[in-house]
């Protein structure tokens, strides 16, 4: 055949591609989502959602919560970054809460959400986080939506694989994205060409206490690879934890390419019931750590922050019977394990398949030592032992896998941008959706729980261009829902998310709405510098020190004019929202203020810090619009020169 | 010569109707549906870098390469922020198959094939031309890997030759005299 007769060819099928591409046409983002899209995510005026969406904002270091079907945003929640809206890491309560053992840090990047758990199924306690840079976890009350528990992970670097959860949250884990060297300073100072000998990498277990205290039961020190996503086994694999990991080259530079030199990296297997056992004879290590527990008090409405200094390490190499790797090929991402606990789906995010491995059949391998050799002397397992088989070109870019509770898998794909529904059983392909694009994680309500809803499945997409009006170079992150009711999914809706969105979980709005706490009983506040009544409110010096022990309530502060304040005083506004009422903050400002506002929770007290720098008369108001006569709601503070002699002096309505 | 090209194209509307507009529910349903809407190739933006499809969509050397890509249904796949490597054969080095491969690959029975071999000239992950080390192996989309080589800066891929290379905004395009043919 002659080349302008390939040609002809080529051009002909270019033209019937063409012709075949709007004869489709009709089935545009816009037109498939219409018939009965709308009338399936409407929740008319004052009803509510089923579901709430807790989404992670990444490198906002918040999470917010959305309502579904519809799509709403109710809240933004900040987690490990400061939060000027509420004042979060600018109160003097809240500050302790970003205190790690580098000192203040307030930023980080949240990725991954879990929520608690008991029997498999979510019981609406907390919401659990990562922050990915500075590694440290934190515990969300779902009672009042607050960050109330921040833990640093010591030995770590690049906290990604976190938090996932055990069953009856008995565990949740934090383990290294980035292996860095461990141990006193001699041996971390080391050439960075010394990976392979000298870098760790940590996969800490993270004990909740039943009143939701976090602690470090121990920590793994594994072989120098990068950890990614986790999942706990669940049914007849709970008692184990499965880790992907990549760069099992251990490669230190340009890992775009170094990285991805093996066929196969690993699934790590961790037998965590059998780690238990061996601490409780006694086995594992104490050794020196620095990190900080911060702990928020709901009664004195304060944060503390208590520098740890010890943690329980664990070498599996030393300690048989914790650690197993199963081959899996390509740089694994994501790492899930189905609702009957016997299925683990790895997704090797540069594999044009899916590998799902067999509970039971891992289970035999380890027991036969079915083994196909060691990795830095750690046993791995045969991967066609364990594997029980394989969806074969199931699209490009594998990412994550969620369940619906009917046997199904959903895969996210970000290369080919879709989301794929396939058997778990059978590995067959049931059906595919684009998605507007490159989706990262996807989210079906309760699918990492052993009861799943199976109703709707979220994207969660990392490029947005052309899908909403553009807000200049930086654009909002899409979510796409779909409906899995039927054997298809259909695109529902679409809808802009907050910062940058990775996991994501959503519970049953049931489990959540009528336990949410609608203010604090200003009884039980311990706050040292509460003021219960505004008779007792006042201001107090002590040495340069003011303490102005301020109430609000609609519509004023006591007291609203402060007299004898001096320039390079520290002033203190702790400020008692005395309102016993739904849905009534004050807020708090002052002119000059280098810090955020005051936002207060109606029975709860909290410190502006403020250091004038010249004199004048300084203007405070309330900035949440709480009454009728919130413009009315003011003050003024007089500053007079350092060496002035004006007493102290503090009035209302005089 | 004609009639086999109108039976060809005949064939091929109504094969890929078929593929393109029914349900994707069948294991034919290959590696991505993004034509059963736009996708992001659909994205108007003449402002931005162009990526490697529009870059080699521009190559009058490059239709057949461009052509199999539509064929194959990995536009929307290599507009995606990738970034790839891709190795691009000129249309010479199509012609240089046996007879009838070509035609045989074009075969909708035949796309996961064509995919495959399409697959295995693109790496994710930028390896520009001073990355191009003698004897550097690059693990391709399609698992199988390819070997890069540098012989007194002469650059090549297996026994193909880079010819040039063009930086796209989503990584960058190594033209190639032969097609790479997985083993």
């Amino acid at each position: 055949m002659k080349i302008n007769q390939i040609f002809s060819i080529f051009s002909s099928l270019a033209a019937c591609t063409i012709i075949m591409l709007y004869s489709c046409k009709p089935k545009s983002p816009a037109t498939v989502s219409t018939g009965d899209a709308a009338s399936k995510v409407y929740v008319a005026p004052g009803q509510y959602d089923e579901f709430y969406n807790f989404i992670s904002g990444g490198f906002n270091g918040q999470m917010s919560v959305v309502g579904l079907p519809s799509g709403r945003g109710f809240k933004i929640l900040p987690v490990f970054s400061v939060h000027p809206e509420n004042g979060y890491g600018y109160t003097e309560e809240s500050k302790p809460m970003l205190m790690t053992s580098h000192g203040f840090v307030p930023w980080d990047d949240l990725h991954h959400i879990a929520l608690s758990t008991t029997r498999g199924e979510h019981d609406g306690r907390w919401a659990f986080g990562n922050a990915n840079n500075t590694p440290r976890v934190a515990r969300v009350d779902l009672g009042t939506f607050k960050t109330v528990e921040i833990l640093e992970i010591p030995n770590s670097g690049g906290n990604h694989s976190s938090p996932f959860i055990t069953e009856n949250t008995e565990y949740f884990v934090a383990s290294s994205r980035f292996s860095v060297p461990i141990g006193e300073d001699n041996q971390r100072d080391v050439p960075i060409n010394t990976y392979k000998e000298n870098f760790k990498g940590t996969v800490s277990f993270i004990k909740v206490a039943p009143e939701g205290d976090m602690s470090i039961a121990f920590q793994l020190v594994t072989p120098g690879v990068n950890f990614d996503l986790a999942r706990a086994g669940k049914g007849p694999s709970h008692g184990w934890f499965f880790f992907s990991c990549y760069n099992t080259e251990q490669a230190y530079s340009l890992l775009e390419v170094n990285a991805s030199q093996r066929d196969k990296d690993f699934i790590m297997a961790v037998n965590w019931k059998k780690a238990e056992e061996l601490i409780a004879q006694g086995k594992g290590k104490k050794v020196k750590a620095r990190y900080a527990h911060n702990k928020h008090d709901e009664h004195t409405h304060m944060a503390t922050s208590t520098i740890l200094e010890e943690v329980l390490q664990l070498d599996p190499k030393e300690l048989e019977g914790i650690v197993y790797f199963i081959p899996c090929p390509k740089s694994p991402h994501g790492c899930d394990v189905d609702p009957s606990g016997e299925y683990i789906v790895g997704s090797g995010k540069l594999a044009a398949m899916i590998p799902v491995f067999s509970f039971t059949k891992l289970m035999q391998a380890i027991q036969n030592k079915d083994f196909e050799g060691e990795y830095d002397g750690l046993p791995v397992v045969r991967y066609e032992s364990a594997l029980h088989g394989v969806v074969e070109k199931p699209g490009l870019g594998p990412l994550h896998t969620e369940f619906d509770g009917r046997g199904n898998a959903y895969t996210s794909f970000f290369v080919s941008s879709e989301i794929v529904k396939w058997d778990i059983k059978t590995l067959q392909v049931l059906d595919r959706v684009p998605t507007y694009y490159s989706v990262g994680h996807l989210m079906i309500p309760g699918g990492p729980t052993a009861k799943p809803h199976g109703k709707y499945v979220v994207g969660y997409n990392k490029i947005t261009k052309d899908r909403y009006l553009p807000t200049g170079p930086e654009l909002c992150h899409t979510a796409q829902l779909y409906d899995i009711s039927g054997d298809k999914m259909k695109l529902l809706l679409d809808f802009p998310t907050i910062g940058e969105p990775h996991y994501a979980e959503a519970i049953p709005a049931a489990l959540l709405k009528d336990k949410s706490v609608k203010f604090y009983k200003i009884e039980e506040n311990k706050h040292p510098y509460a003021v219960k009544s505004e008779k007792d409110s006042r201001v107090e010096r002590k040495g340069n020190q003011i303490h102005v022990y301020m109430t609000s309530i609609r519509s004023h502060f006591g007291p609203d004019n402060i007299e004898g304040v001096r320039v390079g005083d520290e002033v203190y506004f702790h400020v008692t929202n005395l309102e016993q009422d739904w849905d009534v903050p004050h807020g708090f400002a002052i002119k000059g203020a280098n810090t955020a506002e005051l936002l207060i929770m109606p029975g709860e007290t909290q410190t502006l810090k403020w250091v004038p720098n010249r004199v004048g008369v300084f203007p405070f108001y309330c900035t949440d619009f709480c009454s009728a006569l919130h413009q009315e709601m003011q003050g003024y503070l007089r500053v007079s020169p350092a060496n002035s002699n004006i007493p102290l002096k503090f009035t209302l309505d005089k | 010569m004609k009639t086999k090209i109108i039976v060809i194209t005949i064939v091929c509307i109504f094969s890929m109707s078929f593929w393109m507009c029914k349900n994707p529910q069948s294991q034919e349903a290959a590696v991505t549906v993004s034509e059963a809407g736009p996708g992001q190739s659909s994205v108007q933006d003449d402002q931005s870098e162009k990526n490697v499809v529009q870059i080699a969509s521009e190559s009058p050397d490059h239709t057949t390469l461009v052509a199999a890509v539509k064929a194959a249904g990995l536009v929307d796949v290599l507009v995606n922020a990738g970034p790839f490597t891709v190795f691009a054969p000129v249309n010479k080095a199509f012609d240089q198959l046996p007879a009838g491969t070509v035609e045989s690959l074009l075969k909708p029975e035949n796309k996961r094939q064509l995919q495959d071999i399409l697959e295995y000239h693109v790496f994710v992950g930028v390896i520009s031309e001073d990355m191009v080390t003698d004897g550097r192996v690059l693990n391709q989309v399609n698992l199988k890997n390819v070997t890069l080589g540098n012989k007194d800066g002469k650059l090549t891929v297996n026994d193909a030759n880079i010819i040039g290379s063009v930086k796209a905004s989503n990584g960058v395009i190594h033209v190639i005299d032969k097609v790479l043919l997985p083993q």
